[in-house]
């Protein structure tokens, strides 16, 4: 309901000065640079790649919250009129119901397109994805799944995290890491338009159910040239999205800007940092990450939820898994604080550039 | 469903002239301010298995006085909160009530501060009907230290202990099977009070409404579940979400009343009526139908699924104060004067409290950390500029 209008509205603020439109889309899978591309936002990209993946597969739907209005966000927008009510529609809230539904669809050999309203809203639907969507193929040795697994449809859920300047505690919750601990599942997170469109196909049109976190302070905020063409951008591949020598940095969705912003100061002092947007968190691309680290000998990893249990803490083991002997300093984590999300002192909590600048020089300098 | 709706209150408009001339012609002296007075709801009750209380609700001067000024200031009190979001000195999300001041005055008048409130997220009036003032609810709104949660919760989230209001959820219909555990609480030490449980048409589809059901129902819980139906859950009308939009009828063996919840009379006879069913008989389901005049929240124009005939032609017709205010000229009460006097003095009230809760400072910067245990959490951090002191919280 209503966050629509505020991504755009706060911009004046010196509150998120902290978020710049950023540039962090260097080079894409989607590589040949066939066809044409315009400059689009977030929200623009995913309508896109929604418009695609109903256009190209008569048997994929697109239910949720108000989606056929285009949903509060407006991703959704012009897909019921083009593709009619029987495969864009509105469901009542009921995010539970929505995920089940969801699973039952995919089960008979259709791409199911959930789009729960906040990712803040999920937890009612929390049993139906991690007991019955994650675990279908697994306890029927393969013979269901969510989509008929030599067909490849699947069940893709949507929806939007993060913070958003205000969106106190039910509307700015990042719960990617609460999906990171259940197998059967993918979890997805873009930093950017382009990024967007093409892993949101790749999850569409994956055999396995996916979780695809959008970040809803980007939706209006991150504009960058988008294919217009169907293009797929692979998932469990991390990629380098800066290079740099002195130490790696690891994160994902919006949190990447703020990072890249800090990339940018600590190279003033003569910082030279590499950082990774790892795209899919489950499964994760750890060898991406371990050659960087082998490279550098540092490691910084930054998420937006709380830093105990965060998925930065699996980062952190795995990479001392493997390159202990190769590290030169801690690993750092910069993370939301172990708090609920707050509404006053919002930036308080937030791992803001500064904090990030400051763990990379503490790190560089151990 | 728009027009019949429309259709709908058209009639009621005529049946709420009746009580009106009725009343006229019993000619009852000016005042006397406690002196009995037998007012007819609007419409009758419509009931789901149980019998309707009677449409004859006894009132009196004072309280119709009364439910006028707490309407006016609540009114008032919302429209004051819009501008102040617009302002921006309100930040989050925030969900006014105006239109629905009804069921919150009606209910209070029915019951003691002993009975328990829970409701979801448009909760600022319904503090208020359980004492809350004004300065709590605009320093909570503007995240003041003053606020009733000091500031930490913000519009969705209101709660006063002391008068049994446990607010204030965020999340569509998870209040309402909390509200069983309070009523079974207060089964449990015999107290004789009951649990009203709110939520609105949109939660009703929720599962956990229907698991709330069942087990107040299986447990015979002096719960009272009240389904605010304003029509719309955010953009979506009623009918589009809900199979059967009678949801006073959804409990099924649940017993069920709608009520219109224009009307405070109404919404007082039958919150007496379903508490004394609740203490004897278990939970019942009451459908408030009522409607709100601002959108969902603040960022919904409330304008795109409603046409503004509909809107306005509810005011008109509907409107909870303009149906007090009729009541109280025509039984000579006040004077058209009196009562534009009394939106005065709510008009400055509400404005030296927001005044006052903008002195209010903000919380503590360590009130971040605390109240996330019932100890502190030892947590160490930087401000958001390196600038900032270093805190170490116990």
């Amino acid at each position: 309901m209503g966050l629509r209008n505020i991504i755009g509205k706060r911009l004046g603020l010196g509150l998120v000065r902290r978020r710049k439109p950023f540039s962090t889309a260097t080079c894409d899978g989607d590589g040949n640079g066939n066809g044409n591309a315009k400059s689009i936002n977030l929200y623009s990209a995913i309508n896109q790649a929604l418009h695609i993946a109903l256009e190209t597969d008569n048997r994929a739907f697109v239910f949720g919250e108000d989606v056929s209005f285009g949903g509060v966000f407006r991703c959704t927008t012009g897909l019921s009129d083009r593709f009619g009510k029987a495969r864009v529609f509105n469901t009542p809230l009921c995010e539970q119901g929505i995920v089940g539904f969801g699973i039952g669809l995919a089960a008979m050999g259709n791409r199911a397109i959930a789009e729960i309203q906040f990712a803040d809203y999920i937890y009612p639907a929390f049993d139906q994805i991690v007991n019955e969507a994650a675990k279908f193929r697994y306890r029927s040795g393969n013979q269901f799944n969510c989509g008929v697994s030599n067909k490849f449809p699947g069940l893709t859920i949507r929806a939007p995290y993060g913070a958003v300047g205000h969106g106190g505690h039910y509307h700015s919750q990042s719960p990617e890491a609460f999906f990171c601990h259940v197998p059967g599942i993918k979890v997805v997170i873009p930093r950017s338009p382009r990024q967007a469109k093409g892993l949101l196909l790749s999850c569409i049109r994956d055999p396995n159910p996916v979780v695809f976190f959008e970040p809803k302070w980007l939706y209006r905020l991150a504009v960058e040239e988008v294919p217009e063409h169907d293009y797929m951008l692979p998932l469990s591949e991390a990629e380098v999205i800066r290079q740099g020598s002195d130490i790696t940095l690891v994160g994902w969705g919006a949190q990447l800007s703020v990072m890249e912003q800090a990339c940018n100061e600590a190279e003033k002092d003569g910082i030279s940092c590499e950082l990774i947007d790892l795209k899919t968190l489950l499964p994760w691309d750890k060898e991406t990450v371990e050659a960087s680290v082998r490279k550098t000998g540092r490691v910084l990893i930054s998420h937006e939820a709380p830093v105990t249990g965060g998925f930065g803490a699996e980062i952190s083991a795995s990479i001392v898994e493997r390159c202990f002997l190769r590290l030169e300093a801690p690993v750092a984590r910069v993370c939301g604080l172990d708090t609920p999300f707050p509404l006053v002192f919002e930036p308080f909590y937030m791992p803001t550039k500064n904090k990030i600048l400051d763990a990379i020089k503490a790190t560089v300098n151990y | 469903m728009a027009l019949s709706h429309l259709g709908a209150s058209a009639s009621r408009s005529s049946s709420l002239l009746k009580p009106l001339s009725s009343a006229l012609s019993l000619r009852r002296p000016i005042s006397g301010d406690n002196s009995p007075l037998t007012v007819e709801t609007s419409v009758p009750f419509t009931s789901h298995q149980c019998e309707a209380p009677s449409r004859s609700v006894e009132t009196n001067p004072k309280e119709l006085l009364t439910f006028f000024r707490d309407m006016a200031l609540m009114r008032r009190m919302e429209i004051a909160a819009d501008s102040l979001y617009k302002a921006k000195l309100i930040r989050g999300f925030c969900h006014l009530y105006d239109g629905q001041e009804a069921v919150a005055v009606g209910m209070e008048a029915a019951i003691t501060k002993k009975d328990c409130i829970i409701t979801a997220y448009r909760d600022h009036c319904t503090f208020v009907s359980r004492g809350g003032t004004l300065l709590e609810v605009f320093a909570e709104l503007m995240g003041r230290q003053a606020g009733c949660s000091k500031g930490k919760g913000g519009s969705m989230h209101f709660y006063k202990k002391d008068s049994n209001f446990y607010g204030g959820h965020g999340i569509v219909g998870a209040q309402v099977p909390l509200g069983c555990g309070l009523a079974f609480a207060q089964k449990y030490s015999k107290d004789e009070t009951v649990t009203f449980a709110l939520y609105g048409d949109g939660a009703a589809n929720q599962g956990q409404l229907f698991e709330a059901l069942n087990i107040s129902a299986l447990w015979d819980l002096p719960a009272i579940l009240v389904c605010e139906n304003n029509h719309y859950g955010m953009g979506t009308a009623e009918w589009r979400a809900a199979k059967s939009p009678a949801y006073y009828k959804r409990g099924d063996y649940v017993p069920g009343l709608k009520v219109d919840g224009m009307d405070a009379l109404a919404v007082k006879q039958a919150c007496k009526f379903a508490k004394e069913h609740a203490l004897k008989n278990g939970p019942i389901i009451l459908e408030m139908d009522t409607y709100r005049y601002h959108g969902h929240s603040m960022s919904d124009p409330g304008s795109t699924y409603r046409t503004r005939d509909e809107i306005s032609g509810v005011r008109q017709e509907r409107d909870p104060i303009e149906r007090i205010r009729k009541l109280i000229l025509s039984h000579d009460l006040a004077t058209e004067k009196e009562l534009k006097d009394v939106e005065k003095e709510v008009r400055k009230e509400v404005d030296d409290a927001i005044a006052q809760a903008k002195e209010s400072p903000m919380p503590e910067p360590s009130e971040l950390f605390t109240n996330v245990y019932a100890k502190g959490l030892g947590v160490e951090s930087f401000g958001a500029d390196r600038k900032e002191v270093r805190a170490t919280l116990p």
